[in-house]
């Protein structure tokens, strides 16, 4: 094997990378400018990030002691960008996108809800009009909704007016004790004579506690009856989330394989220069060339990943919380499916432009399946499955992996594997089909 | 040195190279002519292991040269028409690739690589960008990257091209000091002053075979000695009338100017006048 003629094409290409100053700092910074936009979009730091509010209408039409209660709370929700509005307004500003929802509360809410917490027909109709762009939004503020009415509603049925006159309608329909009657229609007489006591106390501001604590009495109305608290699954429990680790794993996977398409064009434009003519007049075997040509590509894409995450960790605090082995042997295999990417692409294309355009719709498509820009969580299940075939998406999982996830080298094994298999497919067939020749 | 037996080279059904034979000795400068399209660059293709022939072979030394042959290409030299270059670098990075080809590193390779830019007066800007260089400098680093190997055989494929005219004299003197050094040449142009300069003998080549293969005395033998008369007269109303008075009336008297034929009257008398295109004459471009 002529080393020397290896050695002479590897560094050649290097020299011609970093020749470049202007393109080769580019190549760095675009996927780091990218990375730090995603990363702060979907969470950033961790924790200390605030939430972005979902912007509502309200459109209060009642005016009730009760709907004026519900906009109260619902002001005060910290997801909630809450904008008192007419229908029409309303209306106009969903349809524009300017909001993500609009609740109208109706004429007779109050009453007829606090009426149907009891008899459980001619429940009132809240109207929700949403931006069907923006469906979780809707289910976010149609799930805030369902709370704090909830709340308001049983809080009027216990305690207020509302409830009072809805109570002494129900007794007044029962009708005095008779001889004779159901012992079901007794004891639902009791009750409610028993809550319009109650009431009547709430009223005045003397009920006792029901269960010992002034929160849990029904005045205050009803509340759902548990919380939630939720932890973050990351490397350690000390270590918040970092939306960075992921995108920029996303984006060196993307901006990389960008790289490796630069690499293939370059190859097929070779072929219509001296240049080639002069290297097919070396003595060198197809399959040095190959060779060396996939090192230096190898190599440059190594040295890209290694200076993009060089910045995630200065800079955006990313940390190879898992096993740094396996994030070594991920990079390495990510970097030579590249190489073998970039020269089954030299093979494959038939004019550097058509190829370039090919191969760039290819690599969107992988790295969008790969989970790089969308979180992969948010596809069908279908899709889902699908995406598993994506080499960038093993490429991703695994940086993640090793990365804020703090998995063992263990983890590293499967995306390693994948990855060197996909390099191999694209290296066979990178082979077969090279025209060495003329 | 080199032999040249009955090659072939065909692309789809256009026969490019219709099976040329002919042979370049050792020290020999020998010249390949042909308007575009005749097959030159194909035959270099072939004799470099570029390309491989259809048909018949080319030996050096007796063995056949082939892509595969390696050993026999680390005899052969190949300055390509376009620039073989990497303008983005040095002429010094230029010279490491294109030396390391060859398995020239090292000492060897700063002996060598010093030599051939100092061959082409650029030694002293062996570490400035190739894309600052002229034209002319730049075809001069060309020929230089072929002369690392120190190879027995070199294939010059039209090495002039686009240079201003001193230019194309220092590579001439270039090639000159390679024929002194006893180098085998090959070397294709369309110029015939290059030919008649470097060349010992010719090899025209015309829609894929060759039409000529002679010295240049030789191919001058090809054709008449002509004699054009020049007539000198002042003022206004010279006709053949007043010549051929003049013709009767001075006889040996009458001065006339001989002027002896050119190369390019023996090239254009075999290959014609009209323009022609590759795609007309079956080369590949």
């Amino acid at each position: 094997m002529n080393g020397n003629a290896i050695a002479a094409l590897i560094r050649n290409d290097i020299r011609l990378y970093l020749s470049d100053r202007r393109a080769m700092v580019v190549g760095i910074l675009v996927p780091i400018l990218i990375a730090a936009f995603f990363g702060y979009v979907f969470g950033g730091l961790g924790s200390k990030k605030e939430a972005g509010k979902i912007p509502v209408a309200m459109v209060d039409e009642d005016q009730s002691a009760v709907s004026r209660a519900i906009v109260q709370d619902l002001q005060l929700d910290s997801m909630l960008s809450l904008q008192p509005l007419a229908r029409a307004a309303a209306e106009d500003k969903v349809r524009a996108g300017a909001i993500d929802a609009a609740v109208i509360l109706p004429r007779g809410f109050g009453e007829q809800s606090t009426r149907a917490l009891f008899t459980g027909d001619n429940k009132s109709v809240i109207e929700l009009l949403v931006d069907p762009s923006k469906a979780t939004s809707a289910q976010v503020v149609q799930g805030l909704l369902a709370q704090h009415a909830m709340q308001q509603i049983s809080k009027e049925a216990f305690g207020g007016a509302g409830g009072a006159r809805t109570m002494d309608d129900f007794l007044g329909t029962l009708g005095e004790p008779k001889a004779g009657e159901s012992a079901d229609r007794t004891e639902l007489r009791e009750l409610l004579r028993s809550a319009r006591r109650w009431n009547s106390r709430n009223a005045a501001g003397t009920a006792a506690p029901a269960t010992g604590t002034a929160n849990n009495s029904a005045s205050a109305g009803l509340s759902i009856p548990y919380t939630v608290s939720s932890r973050a699954m990351t490397a350690r429990n000390d270590v918040p989330y970092n939306g960075y680790a992921h995108s920029f794993a996303g984006m060196s996977v993307q901006f990389i394989l960008f790289a490796g398409i630069d690499a293939g064009v370059l190859l097929l434009l070779l072929r219509g220069r001296g240049i080639w003519q002069r290297i097919r007049s070396a003595p060198l075997h197809k399959a040095q060339f190959l060779f060396a040509r996939a090192t230096a590509t190898m190599l440059i894409s190594l040295f890209m990943l290694t200076a993009v995450y060089a910045v995630a960790m200065l800079v955006f605090g990313v940390r190879i919380d898992g096993s740094l082995p396996g994030f070594i042997a991920i990079a390495i295999a990510f970097c030579l499916l590249n190489a073998c990417f970039g020269l089954m692409l030299a093979t494959l294309g038939k004019s550097a432009p058509t190829a370039r355009g090919l191969a760039t719709m290819a690599v969107l498509l992988l790295v969008m399946l790969g989970g790089a820009w969308v979180p992969s969580f948010v596809f069908p299940g279908w899709l889902q499955q699908l995406s598993r075939l994506s080499p960038a998406r093993w490429a991703v999982d695994g940086f993640d992996g090793m990365t804020w996830r703090g998995l063992p080298f263990d983890a590293a094994v499967m995306p390693t594997v994948v990855l060197l298999g996909s390099a191999l497919l694209c290296l066979v067939i990178a082979i077969w089909r090279f025209r060495w020749e003329e | 040195m080199l032999v040249i037996e009955k090659l072939r080279k065909n692309f789809g059904d256009r026969r490019a190279v219709k099976d040329i034979s002919f042979s370049v000795g050792k020290g020999e400068t020998v010249g390949l002519l042909g308007p575009n399209g005749a097959g030159k660059t194909t035959t270099i293709a072939m004799i470099c292991g570029i390309a491989k022939a259809d048909a018949g072979r080319v030996t050096l030394d007796g063995a056949a040269i082939a892509p595969e042959s390696r050993a026999l290409k680390q005899r052969v030299g190949l300055v390509p028409q376009d620039l073989a270059l990497y303008e983005e670098l040095s002429a010094w990075a230029n010279i490491e690739l294109f030396g390391g080809l060859y398995g020239v590193t090292g000492p060897l390779l700063e002996q060598r690589g010093t030599a051939a830019l100092q061959l082409v007066g650029l030694a002293d800007r062996r570490r400035e960008a190739i894309k600052n260089f002229s034209g002319g400098m730049k075809r001069r680093v060309n020929i230089a990257c072929a002369l690392l190997h120190d190879p027995d055989l070199i294939v010059l494929d039209e090495p002039t091209v686009g240079v201003d005219p001193q230019s194309r004299n220092a590579i001439f003197e270039n090639i000159e000091t390679l024929k002194r050094q006893g180098k085998t040449l090959i070397y294709t142009t369309h110029y015939m002053e290059e030919a008649e300069r470097l060349c010992d003998r010719l090899v025209i080549m015309d829609r894929g075979e060759i039409v000529a293969n002679d010295t240049i005395a030789g191919l001058y033998a090809q054709l008449p000695v002509r004699r054009d008369a020049v007539i000198e007269l002042s003022g206004n109303g010279a006709n053949e009338a007043l010549i051929q008075e003049l013709a009767a009336r001075f006889g040996t008297q009458f001065q006339v100017q001989q002027r002896g034929a050119k190369l390019d009257d023996v090239f254009m008398r075999l290959t014609g006048h009209a323009l022609r295109d590759a795609s007309d004459t079956g080369e590949s471009p």
